[in-house]
């Protein structure tokens, strides 16, 4: 856990002399992420484009898991139960109706009726994502380090087990396929920007401060007023609904979701991105899941001609613990790099 | 009785052997160094796949079992010496990173060298007949399996208890800068440690092919969290509490099964877990422990 903290809180829109004020400079920058990308989908495969949104897709989750574990100081493993949650939610939701009828036959007359777009379903299936921490959280958030760790575990299992076994609702295992496609790049674009702003905004916002403080030293953040209980219920709350419309997005873009699509192992390749990129670092958390998800993806074939199924997650694991050993705060530390916030906050602010 | 009850009876406490078998030596890991090891419960795959080895060549069982020790003790030792002990003194969730990091390395090595398929894994004819007891039957495995592991047991207690490598081991847990400063060498206690708990383990996972007739190379990672979970009710960092914790958890989990309609069997894990929430929230220390430090 890093010390350094209180500097970067420095993120604000003035500072005169600059050759664009702030809010254009983020501007630009999206636009030109968003041109090109423009021009690598229009060249590119079916399968290139899906990796693409997978990894966007995993950049958010990223950030949204630093966002819990890393600035709040917790050690929660629970995103993929909240991702789970997301997406049978939201496939139950955008399911055609008339194939509800015969698929899900437990489901109440008014799901069951229901043909919803993808936007109103993943802000549904966030929500509920959200209401599951919350009830999840009064009991659990009350753990600290691993014991929290295990007991969000648990709540894997236990996701799993529902999921598995309330058949009329979810097809036990095996799981809901045929979801309709309506989930593509451009949502996951979309949604990754839209989490990485939200954490920023909040990181460097008094709620942000709060919660770093909650993180360093949570005695001395209760003696200043802060209300570490709420702060922490907070951070798991908002990290849960992250996860789940990621879930949900993630459903429709592979069309498919089972019991065990988002499993333990999902949970820590989460923490090797989070932990490599820098626990806490939001451009970090990025760095290292596009880099983990591109790396894995890579080593598919190699896995697959040789039959060594299982080596990518062997080297996924063995560079965590180096990371571990030489540079435990990872890339970026809790803080974000220099170049930046240099970028967002013009020189005055470093 | 009823034989029904009997049975359950019976089942549950073999269960329990093997999850008190895993949770002992997590709880000794985590009294001397507090870590939790995720990587424990991978101990008992490696056991179950050293076994399975020894009997393809045909050795005798008591052999068997002494390799399987050792084959524990070995793996236990060595992942503390590459692993954890340049992390002695970190924070303690880095060791536990670590630990997961372990946990996924040892699984998809062995995905990779061994193929997921599940392989079958039999006990001799002798072992897997029925006994009956004045009215009753039980399963000769499951009555080997209970009466080992008590023996084991006793025979760690002998060690923990009356040697002077156990009083090396209790005052290391007590307070590690002190027994240094006394001069015990904590690095070798500490191996030491690992590799009783993991040899412990490896005879699990010997006892899990026997109980269950199948084993793969994942097969380790629900007796780890369960050992876990079995820490947690007999209270982490005790050895007579991870036991018992073992044993309430192997007969609770049968009993659930058991006891109550078909319907609910699914539930089985979602039931464990619940329980597990549930007495970190009453009890954070354990049922059975007095001492209380941070959980909660």
């Amino acid at each position: 856990m890093s010390k350094s903290a209180p500097e970067t809180i420095t993120m604000g829109t003035s500072g005169g002399g600059q050759w664009l004020a702030a809010p254009l400079r983020i501007a630009l920058l999206i636009a030109a992420a968003t041109v090109a990308l423009w021009l690598v989908t229009a060249g590119s495969s079916a399968y290139l484009t899906t990796l693409i949104a997978v990894m966007f897709i995993n950049a958010a989750l990223a950030v949204s898991l630093t966002f819990t574990n890393g600035m709040t100081g917790m050690f929660s493993l629970g995103h993929p139960a909240f991702m789970t949650i997301g997406a049978y939610v939201a496939a139950i939701l955008t399911f055609p109706s008339r194939r509800k009828a015969s698929m899900l036959p437990d489901l109440p007359e008014f799901i069951a009726s229901l043909d919803l777009s993808l936007l109103p379903a993943t802000v549904i299936a966030g929500l509920a994502g959200a209401l599951v921490a919350l009830l999840v959280g009064l009991p659990v958030l009350r753990l600290r380090g691993h014991y929290l760790a295990v007991a969000t575990l648990g709540l894997i299992v236990i996701v799993q087990g529902l999921a598995l076994n309330w058949n009329g609702i979810t097809r036990g295992g095996a799981g809901l396929s045929g979801i309709p496609r309506l989930s593509n790049i451009w949502w996951a674009f979309g949604f990754m920007v839209l989490t990485v702003a939200a954490v920023w905004r909040i990181k460097f916002s008094s709620l942000g401060r709060a919660m770093m403080a909650t993180r360093e030293n949570d005695l001395a953040a209760e003696c200043t007023g802060i209300d570490t209980v709420r702060i922490r219920m907070l951070a798991f709350v908002i990290g849960a609904f992250f996860a789940a419309v990621a879930g949900a997005l993630m459903a429709h873009l592979i069309s498919v979701v089972t019991p065990r699509t988002y499993s333990i192992v999902l949970a820590f390749n989460l923490v090797v991105m989070i932990v490599i990129g820098g626990s806490g670092s939001i451009v970090g958390s990025v760095i290292a899941a596009f880099a983990i998800t591109i790396v894995s993806e890579l080593l598919r074939p190699v896995e697959e001609s040789f039959g060594l199924y299982g080596m990518s997650q062997v080297i996924v694991a063995l560079s965590l613990i180096l990371v571990l050993y030489l540079r435990p705060r990872g890339l970026c530390g809790s803080d974000e790099p220099a170049f930046v916030k240099h970028y967002l906050n013009g020189k005055k602010h470093l | 009785m009823s034989q029904y009850l009997f049975q359950q009876l019976i089942n549950g406490l073999a269960l329990g052997s093997l999850y008190a078998l895993v949770a002992i030596g997590f709880s000794m890991i985590y009294g001397i160094v507090r870590l939790i090891n995720f990587a424990h419960g991978d101990l008992v795959m490696i056991g179950a796949f050293a076994t399975l080895g020894m009997l393809f060549y045909g050795t005798p069982w008591p052999v068997t079992l002494l390799v399987v020790l050792l084959v524990g003790a070995l793996a236990g030792a060595m992942i503390q010496t590459v692993v954890f002990r340049p992390m002695l003194g970190a924070p303690q969730v880095t060791g536990f990173i670590a630990s997961l990091a372990v946990s996924i390395t040892i699984q998809n090595s062995a995905l990779m060298l061994l193929s997921g398929q599940p392989r079958n894994f039999l006990f001799p004819e002798a072992m897997r007949q029925r006994v009956s007891l004045g009215g009753v039957s039980a399963s000769l495995t499951d009555l080997v399996i209970i009466g080992l592991t008590l023996t084991l047991i006793a025979i760690l207690f002998v060690i923990v208890y009356r040697t002077r490598l156990g009083r090396a081991m209790r005052a290391t847990a007590e307070n590690l800068m002190a027994a240094r400063l006394m001069g015990i060498g904590v690095n070798r206690t500490i191996v030491a440690a690992f590799a009783i708990g993991s040899a412990l383990a490896a005879v699990a996972g010997l006892f899990w092919g026997g109980k269950f007739g199948q084993i793969d190379p994942l097969l380790g990672s629900v007796p780890g969290l369960k050992a876990f979970i079995a820490c947690v009710i007999g209270g982490v960092g005790s050895i007579g509490g991870a036991m018992l914790g073992g044993y309430i958890l192997g007969l609770a989990e049968v009993l659930f099964v058991g006891l109550l309609p078909q319907a609910y069997a699914g539930y089985r894990d979602t039931f464990v877990f619940s329980l597990l929430i549930l007495i970190l929230l009453i009890k954070p220390s354990g049922l059975f422990v007095r001492h209380v430090e941070e959980r909660a």
